[in-house]
């Protein structure tokens, strides 16, 4: 598993954009999920659960609490 | 008809139908005669006796964007269009949101939904089903969804009935603005259950028409070979607003919502009372509500959905109560029957002919049933006079729900 911080910021970005509608341009690493990007906890399950099978990783749901920005759920796959 | 009471207008119309994806073009298809019933091509009709249905002319999926449309039930789907079409054409309205209202319902709720994610649950898990399973399935979302896109708050309600589910959110959203609750308030219904489980189900009541050599044929109200109804789907919303609101922002006014009848029939869970005494009780109570009397009611909007048992009766009742002369029409030969969603496109269709003084025809009578003796009208539309004019909407469902809706012209 040696995929870039580019590489999960690209997946990332498709998922939100087909689960949310938000631009992948927007999904930048700094962004928080309900403050910056305004998606709300039934959407970040749909997000964690199509980001397990993209990139292999599970996030358990008392995890994904603790998930507040991108660059957390980059961090969380590429550890 | 001057009354005591706050005047109920309508402001706005919206629909998705067999038909088009919105009023103009369902519309002028009604008056083309046309039909929404076309053959069904999914495998799965391979193993029923029905081979057809009416499905909407615009998928939803062309109109909303798709992580909208993923997270709506088709039946919220159609519901929202139909909602955003009736308020815009309302002029958007400047309301207050605790004097804002929503009342759609439906009559099998998010059927496809349900079924689709027992079928997930048991091959995936339940990890891998839809955070939004449950808003989906709920008979109520589609009101929810609304009241959030605009700001309602007056109170969300879902009228549940069956068939007669749009016309009875017609009338409690009436009685909203009558009691002070709301000025204005958008209803109707809304129905997405075009799937093999409903159309056996159905097909095991023998409730259905199995015409599949000429599906567009087989929506025949009040034909001697009609063999049973066929399945439709869709919307229709409207915009109902207390006179006073409507006229304090230069609305136009397509009618008023001048009065409800409902009764029960408590006879038989899914046959009509034999002797149409429920029907005639609510349209004794129509009248009552509204100030009229038979001879005020130029045009029904009939019930007959092309049953053996159902399209007789309610033509005698109308005989009986209304009267011999209103012009009479059964628009499910064309849409197919929506369930749920028939009451509201079926108010659409009464508001329009009155609006646009013409009543749409009942396509696929070769053969009248003997018995009907109202004047229906028939191939043609058929022009209603200028003047104060008044129609009635009637809507049965299965539980012996029997309601009908009077709209006078503005």
């Amino acid at each position: 598993m040696a995929l870039t911080e580019q590489e999960i910021l690209a997946g990332l970005g498709k998922i939100i954009n087909e689960i949310t509608g938000i631009p992948a341009t927007e999904v930048t690493p700094e962004k928080n999920f309900v403050d910056d990007l305004d998606i709300d906890s039934l959407s970040m399950v749909e997000i964690a659960v199509a980001a397990q099978d993209e990139f292999g990783v599970e996030i358990p749901d008392d995890q994904l609490k603790h998930l507040k920005t991108v660059k957390d759920v980059i961090n969380f796959i590429q550890n | 008809m001057s009354r005591d009471r706050v005047r109920v207008v309508v402001t706005g119309l919206g629909v998705t139908t067999p038909l088009g994806g919105d009023v103009a073009s369902s519309w002028s298809a009604l008056l083309a005669g046309q039909s929404g019933v076309r053959p069904l091509t999914e495998d799965w009709v391979d193993t029923l006796p029905v081979k057809f249905a009416a499905k909407v002319a615009v998928e939803p999926g062309e109109v909303l964007p798709r992580p909208e449309a993923r997270r709506l039930d088709r039946a919220e789907q159609f519901a929202l269009i139909a909602a955003r079409e009736a308020w815009r054409d309302a002029g958007t309205p400047k309301v207050a949101p605790d004097r804002l209202g929503v009342v759609v319902g439906s009559g099998i709720g998010g059927i496809t939904t349900i079924l689709a994610a027992y079928d997930t649950y048991k091959e995936k898990g339940w990890q891998r089903l839809s955070p939004f399973t449950v808003p989906m399935l709920m008979p109520n979302g589609s009101a929810g969804w609304i009241s959030i896109e605009l700001g309602a708050t007056a109170g969300v309600h879902a009228t549940v009935s069956a068939c007669a589910t749009g016309a009875e959110s017609v009338g409690y959203a009436m009685e909203m603005i009558r009691t002070g609750r709301a000025d204005v308030v958008v209803a109707g219904g809304t129905e997405a259950a075009i799937h093999p489980l409903n159309i056996a189900s159905f097909a095991a009541m023998r409730a259905m028409s199995t015409r599949n050599d000429d599906p567009s044929h087989a929506s025949r109200p009040w034909d001697a070979g009609r063999d049973g109804f066929v399945l439709g789907e869709g919307a229709g919303i409207i915009v109902l607003e207390s006179e006073e609101h409507a006229l304090a922002r230069g609305a136009r006014i397509y009618a008023e919502a001048a009065g409800v009848g409902y009764s029960s029939d408590a006879h038989h869970i899914a046959q009509p009372e034999p002797t149409g005494a429920g029907i005639r009780s609510a349209a004794r109570k129509v009248l009552e509500d509204a100030g009229l009397t038979g001879r005020d009611i130029l045009h029904v909007n009939a019930h007959a959905t092309s049953t053996p048992a159902g399209d007789v009766v309610e033509a005698v009742a109308i005989q009986e109560i209304i009267g011999d002369h209103p012009f009479v029409t059964a628009t499910k030969s064309s849409t197919g029957h929506l369930l749920g969603g028939a009451g509201g496109i079926e108010s659409v269709f009464t508001i329009k002919a009155l609006y646009d003084r013409v009543v749409p025809p009942t396509i696929n009578i070769d053969d009248l049933d003997e018995g009907v003796e109202v004047d229906i009208v028939r191939g043609e539309p058929r022009k209603l006079p200028e003047g104060q004019i008044a129609a009635i909407n009637n809507s049965f469902g299965f539980g012996g729900h029997n309601v009908a809706v009077a709209f006078t012209s503005a």
